[in-house]
């Protein structure tokens, strides 16, 4: 396996290497696994190794209205902004992906904005925006917010689907006497379908995640789980967080995994 | 009077080719088809992004009293309190981009040298930090680092120290918090471009007589660059904008560009003034991409695509 | 199943394609007759491929008419065109097995069920895949993906079928075996075929007629043996077959090349600079100072080079002016016993009916 790279190095030369380059996984990855060993502690310490196990933070954390109501906010959230950004993306990818108009660079630019402009402007800006025409602290607002940042990723990862598929099967279809449509559903779809469920499930991360913009434009009974962490995390370190964070981090795996799985099929 | 010649000419021409008009309307339909695909992504991507950015850019171009004036650019120049914080956000942007890669580098290269299946394996521990919310992350370095955190806690237990030391709530605690979460941010760019690096390139370097350490120095290193500039531009832009981690781990000590523009407009509520701040971030912003785009010809957001 | 009644001309005229600003056909007029196998044949960005593109509605061009039959379909929707179209990568759809790729297009049309079964039936038995209806794409060998492939552009029974190098990923001997099953299955369905390629020999072991095409026009169009046996243009002359060009002038009706007249059996052109087109095997090694009969050019040169082949050899010669010549023949006895030695002065002859003269470019 190892005789692929091939060079005339041994593994035993590269040890330092692979000791730093391990620290440094270890430095990513150990926060996580932290939090997670130390959401099943019993105490409001912050112990390492914790003394005590227990659910408690878990029952404080689904027993909390206030966090049971923003979590549900956000699954809401971040639900409607799949059901909008997916199909939105994929029709703009297949746009892009003819490339025959005739600003296609600026189109594209346009699309991706959001993962280069700062994200405190955009939340300031939507705050600004939501001000004057009512739409902060709704889930409108928030799930039209939260769409144009799922977009790029949703458009990014259907057109690589888009651009490893032989877009000849299309023009076959059309010439064999299926109609734009038919043949788009028919021959096309069933084989970009796993880049789009991969851009869907980002776009329910991203929005699921999103702490900034959802800063300025929910609140009142809207409150994003995010901005009530966020709240929280400003008074004090409540364990609670650790449980919540741990959830999070599950569903982000979980998440991952299966655009992993879907994506090796493909 | 002399568009009469051409136009008679054009008209000529298009009595000659058979059929060039009905075409023409053909290739309209086609394009308009295509247009309607993307109006709806466009139309959002218009209205929550280009229409309040222009609208923040037109407040910041008055004053208080409303009449047309610099002076919301001119504070930052003249405010010692303006200065401080941009000087802080450089400053934390250099420290973090530069942790990135003295720590992304050797991952990157220990990954790219990895056999396909160990290396995959390693690349879930980028991935999935990558795509853990940020506030988990920065809570878990809250946690990890605080007065009386875990480090803390282990050392005093150790009988290093006695005394706390002060981590968190501190420019410190800011750095080492963006550091873990832009980190992936350098290395998937910079790991993807290693893998393009033709092998047979290093063989050749070796087999012309140069040892592992100049090979590396003089073939692998130069050709690893164009991925290196672009996860630092990358990591050094999205400090700039940087707003979660400073706001929690700062302890209200460190005073980063986004936070000053958050407190401006919701604490102190002046727009014209909160709304420079963001444009000139969003112009810095642009020009770095712009120019490494220039220098490089490489897309910014190439990051997303090498998940 | 017989496609013949159905099969109809398609005749283009004037059509103009540019790509940006590049023109890729230019004032292209092409008749294509009923149940023919036409192929176009042309280097790579010659054209070919575009105007089958546009004949399938794939690519729009910027003017032009294309009929099949009496109607206009240059503005048609390709689904509504009624073309079967075999792609260089067969673009089968993987995700559907052998039975339901074919059926397609049959679904497309609201065929019945039975009658589909039925008519794709028939199809598999046409390409010669019996009884492999349930396999997944991607367990066929090329081989039988070129054949789906085929039966999935006839069993709707189109009007024409356009084939883009579609032997192209086949291995040599597959290739070779194929182009002869594709050619008697077109004798038997007679169906109107347009044929892409760039490879000459494919062309002419399969075509009608060859439409050799360059720079986004059509240089000649001509049965095979016509297109080898007196190419028009000097392009056509060094695409098809193996040519040395030499220089000629002609005066007053006559042919000159150096200060000996060539002898032409087809009319010569009354004035200016030609190209006499050689082929390697119409020349012959004429044996030392022996008189030759009229009607037989007589070139003096140089032999420089003789590689054996076994069953043939390919002598090099140079000319006076410095120019090269290929001859090719065959190990006969009576060639061999006067084969002279590299370095030797020989004659070469050339039958003035093998003459062929093309314009100087």
């Amino acid at each position: 396996m190892s005789e692929d790279i091939g060079l005339p190095i041994s593994h035993r030369q590269r040890l330092w290497l692979y000791g730093l380059g391990g620290l440094v996984l270890l430095f990513l990855i150990a926060p996580s696994i932290i939090i997670v060993i130390m959401s099943f502690s019993d105490s409001t310490l912050l112990q390492f190794p914790p003394q005590q196990w227990s659910l408690r933070w878990y029952q404080t954390y689904f027993q909390s209205l206030e966090w049971r109501d923003a979590t549900i906010v956000s699954v809401k959230v971040a639900a409607m902004t799949v059901l909008v950004a997916t199909p939105l993306g994929t029709a703009a990818a297949y746009a892009i992906n003819r490339g025959t108009l005739r600003f296609n660079g600026t189109i594209n630019a346009l699309l991706t904005a959001s993962l280069i402009v700062p994200v405190i402007l955009i939340g300031i800006g939507t705050f600004f925006l939501y001000a004057h025409i009512g739409l902060n602290n709704t889930l409108t607002g928030l799930v039209i917010a939260h769409t144009v940042q799922a977009l790029p990723l949703v458009v990014l990862t259907v057109l690589s689907g888009l651009r490893s598929y032989d877009m000849n099967q299309e023009r076959v279809a059309r010439s064999l006497g299926a109609g734009r449509v038919a043949a788009f559903w028919q021959v096309t779809m069933p084989q970009i379908r796993f880049s789009i469920v991969s851009g869907a499930l980002f776009a329910f991360i991203t929005s699921f995640d999103e702490v900034v913009v959802s800063l300025f434009i929910s609140g009142g009974e809207t409150t994003t789980l995010t901005r009530r962490m966020f709240n929280a995390l400003r008074d004090q370190i409540d364990p609670t967080i650790a449980a919540i964070s741990t959830c999070l981090i599950v569903l982000s795996v979980v998440l991952l995994s299966v655009a992993q799985i879907f994506g090796r099929r493909h | 009077m002399r568009a009469q010649p051409a136009l008679m000419q054009e008209t000529a021409r298009a009595d000659q080719s058979l059929n060039a008009h009905a075409l023409r309307a053909d290739a309209r339909r086609e394009s308009l088809r295509l247009l309607a695909l993307l109006a709806p992504s466009l139309f959002l991507v218009f209205a929550i992004i280009i229409v309040p950015i222009g609208w923040l850019f037109w407040l910041s171009l008055f004053d208080e009293a409303g009449a047309l004036s610099a002076a919301n650019y001119a504070r930052f120049f003249e405010q010692a309190s303006y200065i401080k914080t941009f000087v802080t956000t450089f400053k934390v942007a250099f420290i973090v981009t530069g942790a990135c890669v003295l720590l992304g580098y050797p991952l990157a290269y220990m990954l790219s040298q990895l056999p396909r299946r160990a290396a995959s394996i390693c690349l879930i521990f980028v991935i999935l930090p990558f795509w853990t919310s940020v506030l988990v992350r920065t809570y878990a370095w809250l946690v990890i680092l605080q007065r009386k955190g875990l480090i803390n806690s282990w050392l005093i237990d150790l009988g290093i120290i006695s005394q706390p030391l002060s981590l968190a709530n501190n420019l410190s605690g800011v750095v080492i918090g963006m550091t873990h979460i832009l980190l992936p941010f350098l290395v998937l760019p910079l790991y993807a471009s290693m893998k393009t690096i033709d092998t047979d390139c290093l063989r050749a370097g070796m087999n012309l007589g140069a040892g592992p350490a100049a090979t590396f120095r003089q073939i692998f290193f130069p050709l690893s660059l164009p991925g290196l500039a672009s996860g630092v531009v990358i990591v050094f832009v999205l400090c700039l904008g940087f707003f979660v981690t400073p706001a929690l781990m700062g302890g209200g000590k460190v005073i980063m560009w986004a936070m000053r523009m958050e407190q401006t407009t919701s604490l102190y509520s002046n727009w014209g003034a909160g709304a420079a701040l963001g444009v000139v971030l969003l112009v810095v912003t642009l020009a770095l991409l712009g120019l490494f785009q220039w220098l490089l010809g490489a897309r910014a957001t190439g990051v997303w695509s090498s998940r | 199943m017989s496609i013949a009644p159905s099969a109809l001309p398609i005749s283009m005229r004037r059509i103009e394609k540019r790509f940006g600003s590049v023109p890729v056909l230019r004032d292209l007029n092409l008749d294509v007759e009923a149940g023919e196998f036409l192929t176009l044949l042309g280097p790579s960005g010659s054209g070919k491929t575009t105007l089958l593109m546009v004949l399938a509605g794939f690519v729009r061009a910027n003017a032009g008419s294309i009929r099949v039959g009496d109607d206009e379909i240059i503005t048609t929707p390709p689904h509504k065109r009624n073309i079967g179209m075999v792609f260089q990568t067969y673009a089968l759809f993987p995700h559907m097995n052998v039975f339901h790729n074919i059926a397609f297009p049959l679904k497309q049309r609201g065929v019945a069920a039975t009658e589909t079964a039925e008519r794709v039936e028939k199809a598999l038995d046409l390409v010669k895949l019996q009884g492999l209806g349930e396999r997944r794409v991607d367990q066929l060998s090329g081989g039988q993906r070129q054949r789906v492939a085929l039966a999935r552009a006839i069993v709707f029974e189109p009007r024409i079928v356009l084939m883009d190098e579609p032997l192209s990923a086949l291995d040599k001997g597959l290739r070779e075996h194929m182009q002869i099953e594709l050619r008697a299955l077109h004798r038997r369905l007679g169906m109107t075929t347009v044929y892409v390629t760039h490879d000459q020999r494919e062309a002419i072991t399969m075509s009608d007629r060859i439409a050799v095409m360059n720079g986004g026009r059509i240089e000649q169009l001509d049965k095979p043996e016509t297109l080898y046996a007196t190419p028009q243009t000097r392009f056509v002359a060094g695409f098809i077959g193996e040519s040395n060009f030499i220089p000629v002038e002609c005066r007053n009706g006559s042919v000159w090349y150096e200060d000996r007249r060539i002898h032409t059996a087809a009319p010569t052109p009354a004035s200016g600079q030609h190209l006499m087109v050689v082929r390697p095997e119409k020349l012959r090694l004429l044996a030392a100072n022996a008189e030759q009969p009229n009607g037989v050019n007589v070139l003096d040169a140089t032999l420089s080079d003789i590689i054996y082949q076994g069953d043939s050899f390919v002598c090099y010669a140079v000319l006076r002016d410095g120019r090269q010549l290929t001859l090719r023949d065959y190990c006969r006895s009576d060639v061999l016993a006067r084969m002279p030695a590299p370095g030797q002065p020989v004659s070469l002859g050339l039958d003035a009916q093998d003459t062929i003269l093309v314009a100087a470019e």
